[in-house]
């Protein structure tokens, strides 16, 4: 088994043994990202020399034994839309391919404080708009188990990275899935947290009420690994919440886990539903009592969003207008150098998704699209609430389908849209959730969404544990 | 059925800043049209008396203090700007656009 496979808490035990190096394993998975770039285009900007410095020092830290986390000498991929001192951050987009950040996101700033060696920005849909990461002005990123179909998106550059093993483990971000998705389409771990339980400060804003970072890794033990790190109240995200994660062990036999019904409907693939009714199965014979649960307001949630998503983009996407920074065209006056950078700038998908919350927030229609819609997030966080009351988590499908193939969906906004059903909810209820592979159809992964009450982590966090000691899923590895 | 026309969607390229050629007037009128069809399902649910939603966790009134800290970005800052003067950013005038 190369180095590269390992996953973070085995690199880790390495490391602290001495029996690798830092500058070994980082070498190997530049390496191998560089690569594998050709076919897979995972990576935006792979960050060679400053990776191979940060495994220099973390390598002499280790020597004294001054080690400064579980995670000092392990590489990590960073979703290209968090931003990175003195370093490119395109969010895959023309506006931003020439934006060199000056500061360090909050979450990045805790990866270099623990000591992580960071390998490179990876790909994803621009602005984190998509589900496919083929709206990334650097082209798509391919799944690593099929080269013709679509590592998910928006995060699909970290779910491919992770599980072509470039890197042990990434970050994402997910507005309505981008970390869920794109994991349960690579056969990766993909974690959510509660809304606000990471600092957004640093990420590249999409919707800012839904918007949140998450890890993406091998297993559900380095997840939480990585969570612990960059989970906290941050003064610079006022919408930060206190950190209330404990990490204990919970006995799956004290949980109820709920089935909602509204997830189990004719849009979901007939073998993709099999497989997720044979992963709750197993999670029943573990010991967890199921129960069905409904959750009635569900076939609203995805209408709702594409309100309240893309009004928060207009608002959000206003201030590149080619006077600060990023691209900048050319004019006459004024507002010809907003219209011209802005038209050049931004992609189809964000163009159709400024243009879509502009009218949901214009004069005369706001009452009946962008309030509706808040309304409408009222009832759907109402019935979590109401189901949380009866159980721990929710058990789900994470998307209604296997991988698709690439350029199937791309032609039609709604098509596309409808990929994040079942995702999408969480995000409105600002709840934690995770995507674990539960396994294969054809030789593509299927993710089992396990769904937590807020600031319900450690739940999730312990099904999804017990559930992966007791499968061998998240062994299973692309050919590639 | 809602149906956005070429002169609706021109109107909202203009609030957004954004150019649109005819081709893509045509395109875009088609995929927000055919969203907002989909949206309007919203209608079915009654939301009288329904409070929409603030921070989703329940945050309200975050307080700092306010205290000062050095920053060194201004210079950073400045050298992403695409043009500046001395220690400003230099645009077109705003006379000649709505004066």
């Amino acid at each position: 088994m190369g180095l590269s496979e390992l996953t973070i808490k085995e690199a880790s035990r390495a490391l602290k043994n001495k029996e690798i190096s830092s500058l070994e394993l980082a070498k190997e998975c530049l390496e191998k990202a560089v690569k594998a770039n050709k076919y897979l285009n995972a990576f935006i900007t792979i960050l060679e020399k400053e990776a191979i410095k940060a495994a220099r020092d973390s390598d002499k830290r280790i020597a004294q034994n001054k080690r400064l986390s579980e995670i000092d000498g392990v590489p990590l991929a960073i979703k290209d839309n968090i931003c990175i001192e003195d370093t490119l951050t395109t969010c895959a987009s023309p506006i931003l391919s020439n934006f060199i950040s000056p500061f360090d996101a909050t979450v990045i700033k805790k990866l270099k404080k623990a000591g992580a060696v960071i390998l490179g920005k990876t790909n994803m849909d621009e602005f984190a708009m998509g589900s496919s990461t083929e709206t990334s002005f650097y082209g798509p990123t391919k799944n690593p188990w099929d080269l013709t179909r679509v590592p998910g998106g928006s995060s699909g550059g970290s779910a491919a990275a992770v599980a072509a093993s470039l890197a042990p483990g990434a970050l994402g971000s997910d507005t309505g899935g981008s970390i869920r998705q794109p994991a349960s389409f690579c056969g990766v771990v993909g974690f959510k947290p509660t809304y606000g339980s990471v600092s957004r400060y640093g990420l590249i804003a999409m919707a800012s009420s839904l918007d949140q970072i998450g890890p993406i890794t091998k297993t559900v033990e380095d997840a939480r690994i990585l969570y612990e790190i960059i989970a906290g109240c941050d003064e610079l995200d006022s919408t930060s919440a206190q950190n209330r994660f404990k990490n204990y062990e919970l006995r799956i036999k004290n949980l109820k886990i709920g089935i909602p019904k509204e997830y189990f409907i004719k849009g979901l693939d007939k073998e993709v539903e099999k497989i997720v009714k044979i992963a709750i199965k197993k999670i029943e014979d573990l010991g967890a009592k199921i129960k069905e649960v409904s959750l009635p307001h569900t076939p609203y949630a995805l209408a709702a969003y594409y309100l309240i998503m893309p009004s928060e983009v207009s608002s959000n996407l206003a201030r590149y207008d080619g006077i600060k920074y990023g691209l900048s065209t050319k004019a006459q006056n004024l507002v010809d150098v907003y219209i011209k950078s802005r038209t050049k700038g931004f992609g189809d998908e964000a163009k159709r998704r400024i243009m879509l919350g502009t009218f949901a927030l214009s004069s005369g229609y706001y009452e009946a699209y962008y309030l509706k819609a808040k309304k409408v997030q009222t009832k759907i966080k109402e019935d979590f609430d109401k189901a949380f009351q009866k159980v721990d988590c929710l058990l789900t499908p994470t998307s209604p389908t296997v991988a698709f193939k690439i350029g199937e969906k791309s032609q039609d906004p709604l098509t596309m849209y409808l990929s994040d059903i079942f995702t999408v909810p969480v995000n409105l209820a600002g709840l934690p959730a995770l995507s674990v592979p539960c396994g294969f159809i054809d030789g593509l992964p299927v993710g089992l969404q396990i769904i937590g009450r807020q600031f319900g982590e450690n739940e999730i966090l312990n099904i999804a544990l017990e559930y992966e000691k007791n499968t061998d899923w998240h062994n299973m590895k692309p050919k590639v | 059925m809602v149906k956005l026309s070429k002169k609706e969607v021109e109107h909202i390229a203009k609030l957004a800043r954004l150019s649109l050629t005819e081709e893509e007037k045509k395109k875009f009128a088609r995929h927000l049209s055919s969203i907002l069809n989909y949206v309007d399902q919203l209608k079915k649910i009654d939301t009288e008396g329904v409070e929409p939603i603030g921070n989703i966790v329940g945050l309200s009134n975050v307080f700092r203090k306010d205290k000062i800290t050095p920053s060194s970005l201004a210079k950073k800052l400045l050298s992403s700007a695409p043009e500046t003067k001395d220690r400003y950013l230099k645009i077109k005038g705003v006379k000649e656009t709505w004066g």
